[in-house]
């Protein structure tokens, strides 16, 4: 998993609510068995007409935000099912923080496990952030995970909390297996005990 | 056992935690110990090449139970042949797997195949008290034993793969008490919608959601499963029921269920698994269950729910992002703002998914379809969760009124819920469907779907249009 640290880049405007990850990847292209690639089939219902012509509405297809590395979005964004899919399409697009004022449980969870990180704020922030959203490059916005801060394009400073163990797992872009596995010890205890008081698990 | 011990009183959701946590970090980080491991095709592929690109094995395979079920053709011969090439290559990827890591298999040529939500009880491989897991957010469904049970990602699924525990804080405790006894024609899908209609897809983030009250405790365990399947569509992480004597009735004598001595055991721990009087919970929620209707979703989030008694909302019925989004969906799903609901014209039926696919919701909806054809022009397919859910419909005689129906009677799997394999709606096509998720696209591209319980399906699929079930159940119901 690679590092986050800080980030300054463009910021793309996403007020729908519920942002649900069947709108993020769609399933069919769940089938894959890898982990890379999807990018290109990010938000893809919305981005594609069926005969896979640009939609130039949308955000991402729009010159400003072609790049942007971070999502400004809505309430409960990721709801839905728990398909990692959702933010392994993010990151291949070039996402790396998605700001909104709540995240559905398990695509929040999801996204610290592949470099993302998922930011909830207040209405006011989440407010301010998606003015500056929608100025494109001219408004580009700072996340500092150290700092646990969002800078916005005017110096306004959002702090912001996050999991003490998730900070530092992203921080050093460490994995979660082999941090577990150096606990090997309590599960196989954990284990034994558990044998003696269920043994019909 | 190792882990917090608190004392005074505990909720379910506490007791089931406590005897599970390996390990706990000064932060209150915790190792969650995971009992049962349910894994299918699309979301473990890349969490079996992890481990074998590190050289590690499967933890427990004994624990980890794996069947094909999303991508999976409802036809017949597809235990020869898949004609899509990915989706022939994610089960051939899953039977290898299952192979060379030794975990429990279900292959598709299996009579116990099915929705893994389905099958995991069926087989009693999900008791009271245990974790239960699932690269998949239904697993909320094992909830309905008193299992703590939840969806995860494939990183997860990996991480369990390896070590048999999840790095997992505890979420909070929320209450959901449905009171009262429900009024005819109502059932488990309509409670657990109309849930998600007070609360919101968002109500349930942070919690886990425990259901109690009379309605709930008189629900079999096929509707309680119904319940809890949809805890997610709450926001929850999970819902659970506390085991009772029709837990225990319907887990006995299960494949996987412990028998003689290990029973008696079992039983006498399963006992304790109840929240404790004076038990705090974070939230608490508390519906009637005579203030219940039959209802249905009119949009493209859970949360869109209504009486099939209303009318379509208008946007500035809403407020905050809600307006917005309210009228997006209205566009997408083709509906003017006043218009009854039951006046909204279908084009399809789908009867099946881990939600309403078990032999319960087979029974209802074949008891308002007997003697009656679907409406002429319609497509209507039932598609039941499990080879062994379709065996005893077929000998039950389900099967048959189905078919005299009109209806189209599927092979067991995930289906048109989610629309992976052959099973789709084309763009525009309306759907009364018994699934858990109205998403904009969610059952094929531009497809239009109405969620609601399997009797309120079969009615829409005799009219053509959706229907208040209650007027086909008779005098006196309404």
């Amino acid at each position: 998993m690679d590092k986050f640290t800080t980030l300054t880049g463009i910021a793309a405007p996403m007020p729908l609510v519920n942002i649900d990850t069947d709108m993020i990847i769609p399933k069919q292209f769940l089938k894959t068995i890898k982990r890379s690639g999807l990018g290109k089939n990010l938000f893809d219902e919305m981005r594609y007409t069926q005969d896979g012509k640009e939609i130039p509405e949308f955000v991402l297809n729009q010159p400003a935000w072609r790049k942007a590395e971070i999502l400004v979005a809505g309430d409960n964004f990721g709801c839905g099912s728990s398909r990692e899919h959702a933010p392994w399409a993010l990151l291949d697009f070039g996402i790396r923080s998605v700001i909104s004022t709540s995240f559905a449980d398990i695509f929040f969870s999801n996204c610290f496990k592949n470099g993302i990180l998922p930011i909830v704020l207040p209405q006011e922030a989440v407010d301010h952030l998606m003015d500056d959203a929608k100025k494109g490059a001219n408004a580009r916005i700072t996340v500092d995970l150290e700092s646990q801060t969002v800078t916005a394009a005017d110096g306004t400073r959002f702090a912001f909390d996050v999991d003490p163990f998730k900070k530092h797992c992203l921080l050093n872009g460490l994995d979660d297996i082999g941090l577990t596995l150096e606990k090997s010890a309590a599960i196989d205890s954990y284990e034994k005990a558990a044998a003696q008081a269920r043994p019909w698990v | 056992m190792p882990g917090p011990q608190n004392s005074g009183p505990k909720t379910l959701y506490d007791k089931i935690w406590d005897a599970h946590v390996a390990h706990e970090d000064a932060d209150g980080t915790c190792l969650l110990y995971i009992d049962r491991h349910l894994v299918h095709e699309v979301t473990s592929p890349q969490a079996f090449e992890g481990l074998r690109m590190a050289g590690r094995k499967v933890h427990a395979p004994e624990k980890t139970i794996a069947v094909p079920d999303h991508n999976v053709p409802t036809t017949e011969g597809r235990d020869k042949h898949i004609d899509n090439e990915e989706s022939r290559i994610q089960v051939e990827a899953l039977d290898k797997n299952a192979r060379d890591f030794g975990v429990n298999y279900y292959p598709v040529s299996d009579i116990r195949q099915g929705i893994v939500h389905i099958v995991g009880p069926e087989q009693g491989w999900t008791l009271p008290g245990m974790t239960v897991v699932c690269g998949d957010s239904h697993t909320a469904t094992h909830g309905a034993f008193g299992a703590l049970a939840h969806g995860i990602g494939t990183s997860e699924v990996e991480h369990v793969l390896a070590t048999q525990t999840l790095i997992q804080k505890k979420s909070k405790n929320m209450k959901v008490e449905i009171t009262g006894k429900l009024r005819p024609g109502v059932t488990a899908k309509d409670i657990t919608l109309s849930v998600i209609g007070a609360t919101g897809t968002a109500g349930g983030t942070g919690y886990v959601i425990e259901y109690c009250g009379e309605a709930i405790r008189d629900l079999s365990m096929e509707g309680r499963m119904t319940v809890c399947n949809m805890a997610i569509e709450g926001g929850a992480r999970a819902g659970l029921i506390a085991p009772d004597q029709k837990t225990f009735d319907y887990v006995k004598g299960r494949p996987h269920a412990p028998k003689g001595a290990q029973w008696e055991a079992a039983l006498s721990w399963w006992k304790t698994l109840y929240t404790d009087e004076g038990a705090h919970f974070d939230k608490v929620v508390t519906l009637k269950a005579e203030d219940i209707a039959p209802v249905v979703t009119w949009g493209t989030s859970p949360e869109d729910v209504l009486p099939i008694t209303g009318t379509v909302p208008a946007p500035e019925d809403f407020h905050g992002g809600k307006v917005e989004a309210a009228k997006r969906s209205l566009d997408y799903m083709g509906l003017t703002p006043g218009m009854k609901l039951s006046d909204i014209k279908i084009d399809t039926v789908f009867i099946g998914s881990c939600t309403n696919g078990r032999i319960e919701d087979l029974r209802a909806a074949a008891a308002i379809l007997k003697g009656k054809h679907i409406r002429p022009g319609l497509r209507a397919m039932v598609v039941p969760g499990s080879g062994l859910v379709r065996a005893q419909a077929e000998e039950e005689g389900l099967a048959q009124i189905f078919i005299d129906a009109g209806f189209e009677w599927r092979l067991a799997g995930c289906s048109m819920c989610l629309a992976m394999n052959p099973d789709q709606l084309s763009p525009g096509e309306r759907c009364a469907a018994t699934s858990n998720r109205n998403f904009e696209g969610r059952q094929g591209r531009g497809g239009r779907t109405h969620l609601m319980s399997p009797a309120m399906a079969a009615a829409a699929a005799v009219t053509g249009h959706l229907t208040d079930v209650r007027e086909m159940m008779g005098e006196g119901v309404l």
